[in-house]
């Protein structure tokens, strides 16, 4: 059960049962995408607004997932709240090197999130651990998503 | 028949004819409960298909020379074997394709291109799997036929009653499954054929989730199609069956074009072959249908009426266990089931529950089962479903629900 505890830590399962910075869109969010996992049904939607200097002013989520996946979606939104867009990409490319190979730089420090170490010893989970991640890139991606409205916005689908 | 259920049969014995049973799974011994996406495979059904890759193996159908004529014979004789346990009338009316989707898919487009026309109705359920929806819907989008739904209870059966209002005079074919895969539920479907031919109406059965737990006949529920894939049956992947009358075949036009499925060819014009080459059309799946052959052998020797007296006492054994547990509930509670159950659990998400069970060795699946309609309906993302098969043991019934309780200490 070793193995368990590493995926199911303490905080994934608080964050997966309270979800933070959920179930409200965002007050006057500039950004939105949608996410999709096929796999296994999992639907979320991140609404976000980005200021004038190009900061993430507030970013939240609604819909539903596993633990996993949700509890990533609350801990991204505490860690993107307040970065700027290059910095929210930066963290996006170190997150996803812990979650597929399990490596955090010496000189990188990604806080809460790296509770999602363990992911990378359960293949199948990576991509519930990476939905919103991939969702938040889209909705960041101007060329895809200066929309208002949720339901018109991009889907991410994590295949 | 045989009625002693749990207690006398001897799942022993079987689950050692099917070696993988004996090994581990992440450290622990495999417990396998996921039969209803595929089955495992007894030794003899490797053995038929590797003693015919080193023994007996050509091309069929390219008779000069004995060799192929002996590899023609077995997938004859596999043919034969799968017509006996059907209970068709010819061997002409057993076709091998891929699998059930393949042929249903054959029929969507053969029967579908022959018969219908724009605003012809076709009659589904709301239980079915996307195998037997997406062809529907590909039709549809070539040539505007309509596509009806039956609804299904709370319970997941179908209620024959609002299914017949669906009926009017532009139905001209019910496509329903047997047996629900992600719920279990078995539909009265030779009340269904029966009905449907007091209108005109032809009935194919998606059978995938009925042949390997219940003695079907064909004949006897006049069914005018009857698919189902041979993985599901201890048989091999690649291989499926579909079954049709021969009325119907002789009239519908090749799925494929291409070699074994023709009589004579000019540029000009192509006669086909007789059935069920006519349907074949390429080298065919030859070690597969027998590996077929060998696995529904299998299954006559343990008993098709054995096996369904066994698993519908597992099924009882599994409910009860499972509803004893705190926060589970069982989605799809039809009275007459297969060895199918399907459930979800207060405050845990399917995918997480089966990624816990499967550190315990223990195989399910948990999603949406292919048949999205059905989880939108009782209102959950997913589920985690439980399947039999007949090496299922009382044992594994146990892993699992000990198996729960673990996913529930963890999320406490």
């Amino acid at each position: 059960m070793i193995d368990l505890r590493e995926l199911y830590q303490d905080l994934i399962l608080d964050h997966g049962k309270r979800p933070r910075n959920f179930g409200r869109p965002v007050a006057n969010a500039n950004r939105a995408a949608r996410g999709h996992n096929p796999l296994c049904g999992d639907k979320l939607t991140i609404t976000l607004r980005v200021d004038e200097e190009g900061v993430i002013s507030d970013l939240a989520f609604d819909g539903a997932g596993c633990a996993i996946s949700t509890a990533s979606a609350s801990l991204m939104t505490e860690t993107l709240k307040g970065k700027s867009v290059a910095e929210a990409l930066t963290i996006f490319e170190q997150f996803h090197h812990l979650v597929t190979d399990g490596e955090c730089p010496d000189d990188v420090d990604l806080g809460s999130l790296e509770v999602f170490a363990g992911v990378k010893e359960f293949p199948v989970r990576v991509k519930c651990a990476t939905l919103a991640w991939h969702t938040v890139v889209s909705a960041l991606d101007v060329s895809q998503s200066t929309i208002n409205s949720p339901d018109s916005a991009p889907t991410v689908s994590t295949e | 028949m045989w009625r002693r259920g749990l207690a006398e049969y001897p799942v022993e014995q079987i689950r050692d004819d099917f070696p993988i049973l004996a090994t581990t799974m992440n450290n622990k011994p495999l417990v396998y409960l996921d039969s209803g996406a595929s089955a495992q495979k007894p030794r003899c059904v490797v053995d038929a298909m590797s003693a015919f890759y080193l023994n007996d193996y050509a091309n069929i159908h390219r008779g000069v020379y004995r060799l192929s004529q002996r590899a023609t014979d077995l997938h004859d004789q596999a043919r034969s074997k799968v017509r006996k346990f059907i209970g068709a009338k010819s061997d002409k009316e057993v076709i091998f394709v891929r699998n059930a989707t393949e042929g249903i898919n054959l029929v969507a487009h053969s029967f579908g291109r022959a018969f219908l026309k724009a605003g012809d109705e076709i009659i589904l359920s709301a239980a079915e799997h996307h195998a037997n929806i997406v062809p529907w819907q590909l039709l549809r989008d070539d040539i505007g036929v309509v596509l009806k739904v039956a609804p299904i209870t709370e319970r997941g059966e179908l209620e024959l009653n609002v299914f017949l209002d669906l009926f009017s005079d532009r139905t001209r074919l019910v496509a329903m499954t047997h047996v629900s895969n992600a719920l279990g539920s078995i539909f009265p479907i030779a009340d269904v054929i029966r009905l449907s031919h007091d209108r005109g109406v032809p009935v194919l059965v998606d059978g995938c989730q009925a042949v390997p737990h219940q003695p079907v006949d064909v004949v006897q529920l006049d069914a005018d199609f009857y698919v189902f894939s041979g993985h599901k049956l201890y048989g091999p992947s690649g291989v499926g069956v579909l079954y049709g009358k021969s009325t119907w075949l002789n009239k519908m036009r090749p799925y494929q074009g291409g070699g074994d499925m023709i009589e004579t060819v000019t540029f000009e014009k192509t006669t086909y072959a007789p059935l069920p080459a006519k349907f074949e059309a390429g080298t065919p799946d030859i070690a597969g249908a027998i590996g077929l052959g060998a696995a529904l052998d299998y299954v006559s020797a343990v008993g098709i009426n054995r096996i369904e007296a066994y698993e519908q006492d597992l099924l009882r054994f599994a409910t009860e266990q499972l509803l004893s547990l705190d926060g589970l509930r069982i989605v799809g509670t039809a009275n007459n089931k297969a060895g199918i159950v399907s459930f979800v659990l207060t405050g845990v998400h399917p995918h997480d529950v089966g990624t816990i069970l499967d550190q315990q060795g223990i195989a399910v699946r948990a999603g949406h089962h292919c048949a999205q309609p059905v989880m939108d309906f009782f209102g959950v993302p997913a589920t985690v479903r439980a399947s039999f098969g007949l090496y299922t043991s009382k044992n594994d019934i146990i892993a699992l629900v000990d198996g729960i309780r673990v996913v529930q200490e963890i999320f406490g």
